[in-house]
């Protein structure tokens, strides 16, 4: 299986640790909300097909990515930074080129 | 009266093996039943032999999709062992190694039940007095567990690397000599005969498809062989289990679904005589009686119901292998297969009554369903018939998570890929 990371292309899955489904959404720390914490901690949408979910180019340049991967195929359909704050590098440049 | 018997044999060898009756009949499904089972993999099918067997209730059908003991059940390696830590774990297997003990008997049907013991090595000192934890609290519980040193495991294993230079030095283990190795598929074709001779009907080639319902009350399915109706639902489907739970409207469950590679290598001489497993990692491995090495190590570590596995885990496993056994290396691996199991958030499996009005629901056995076989049945088969859990099963229930009564052997947390 092969994973793109938007810097650093195309690399085996060995590279890469698996942070599970990331559909799941984190309650505020402080939050006291005991349901959320609930659903967040321990429930799984599980789909038998695209799956939502997170993995760290660990073995690489480190960055958090959010992959759409068929669990029945292992087909992977599309990898982005997981924190929308991120620009890839090309599209960086580009703006620092700016005078 | 046994149909399997020396003097059956006979009689029919010499009438040249053609009147033998088939294991189970090929039933059309009928219009209802008193109760449904989903899956007709080993957990489904004991349930339906002990539904019959010890509550009388044979008016039941065993929905398959594929073929009868198609999916996890003809798919794993074979181990039974009970060395479980916490109480909830170790009485529940307790209970199934008791069944397993008798189970040839019983379904008059050698599914090959071989106690060769079961040997966890310890690589470190830490991990030694862990074992030696673990092994008291078996023995607390009436489970038979011993230590042994390097001498008794050199004695028991040649093959093993015992030496002071092996990668991970082996310091000791813990042997549970009443664990071993059954034949999987004789498991699912005994308990398939032994409740089609009781009157229930074993449907295969028939895909579940959705329920139908009664108000709020799950009162039967729909099938790619027609709609049939049942007071009582029950859904044994390992890692479809939230496929099939989605069918129901439940979108979340406390499960993820996980490939689990397994191996087998060309049949050797006899090699070992016992089920080893590496403490420095995860690989486990026993020789099947036509000599071939079963092995097989961790799941692959990511969402998946592809019935298999990428490299990295093979590239693992045999390396492993060889810390362990070096005099392996030019053995020649024949096959390699997966299968999707139902990693539950605390590693324990989940048997209960609901979570619909109507519905029972046997899961997240991970990937160690196959030595729960007859106790995961049995105790299925008490739920469904007297609508609450036996005490073997009443910690596995689905709103444990929810209530922070989570049975957590391993202490990994909420981490399935982990347990």
């Amino acid at each position: 299986m092969l994973i793109t990371c938007p810097y650093c292309g195309p690399r085996d899955v060995i590279e890469y640790t698996y942070q599970g489904d990331g559909n799941r959404e984190r309650p505020d720390p402080a939050s006291q909300n005991f349901e959320a914490w609930n659903a967040y901690v321990y429930d799984r949408l599980n789909p038998a097909g695209d799956h939502n979910e997170i993995w760290q180019h660990s073995g690489g340049c480190r960055a958090h990515l959010r992959v759409v991967r068929n669990t029945l195929t292992h087909e992977i359909s599309s990898v982005a930074f997981a924190s929308g704050d991120h620009h890839a590098p090309a599209a960086r440049r580009k703006a620092e080129d700016k005078p | 009266m046994a149909e399997y018997s020396a003097l059956s044999l006979l009689a029919n060898a010499l009438k040249g093996n053609k009147d033998w009756k088939p294991a189970w009949r090929k039933p059309d499904p009928k219009a209802s039943y008193d109760v449904i089972i989903i899956g007709g993999g080993g957990h489904g099918l004991s349930t339906a032999y002990y539904l019959a067997k010890e509550h009388g209730i044979t008016n039941v059908a065993v929905l398959e999709k594929g073929w009868l003991g198609s999916g996890n059940v003809g798919r794993n390696t074979t181990a039974v062992r009970s060395n479980y830590l916490l109480p909830a774990n170790t009485r529940f297997y307790e209970h199934s190694m008791k069944l397993w003990e008798n189970l040839s008997h019983e379904l008059n049907y050698n599914v090959m039940f071989s106690q060769r013991g079961c040997l966890n090595l310890a690589h470190t000192p830490a991990q030694f007095d862990d074992y030696a934890r673990r092994g008291n609290a078996m023995r607390h519980l009436g489970v038979d567990a011993e230590l042994m040193t390097p001498a008794e495991i050199k004695r028991l294993i040649p093959a093993l690397d015992i030496s002071g230079d092996a990668r991970f030095p082996v310091i000791g283990g813990l042997m549970q000599r009443r664990a071993g190795t059954a034949r999987h598929d004789a498991v699912a074709w005994g308990y398939a005969r032994g409740a089609d001779r009781r009157g229930v009907d074993i449907i295969e080639n028939c895909e579940v498809t959705g329920f139908l319902r009664d108000g709020d009350r799950i009162s039967g399915v729909t099938t790619s062989r027609g709609d049939i109706r049942a007071r009582k639902v029950a859904v044994a489907v390992a890692g479809s289990t939230g496929r099939v739970m989605q069918m129901a409207g439940v979108e979340t469950m406390p499960i993820e679904s996980h490939v689990l590679q397994a191996f087998v290598t060309e049949s050797l001489k006899p090699f070992i005589d016992t089920v080893v497993t590496f403490g420095m990692g995860h690989f486990y491995m026993s020789q099947s009686d036509k000599g071939g090495l079963v092995y097989g190590g961790d799941i692959d570590g990511y969402n998946s119901y592809a019935q298999r596995g990428n490299l990295p885990i093979v590239d693992e496993v045999m390396s492993e292998m060889l810390a362990l056994f070096p005099g392996l290396g030019r053995v020649r691996m024949l096959r390699s297969w997966g299968g999707v199991c139902d990693m539950s958030m605390d590693g324990s499996p989940i048997i209960t009554t609901g979570p619909l009005p109507g519905m029972y629901l046997n899961c997240g056995w991970c990937y160690g369903g196959f030595k729960a076989t007859p106790a995961s049945g049995w105790c299925f088969a008490w739920t469904i018939a007297k609508d609450q859990p036996h005490e073997f099963n009443a910690p596995f229930t689905l709103d444990r998570f929810h209530r922070g009564l989570v049975i957590d052997d391993k202490g990994q947390g909420a981490n399935p890929r982990l347990h």
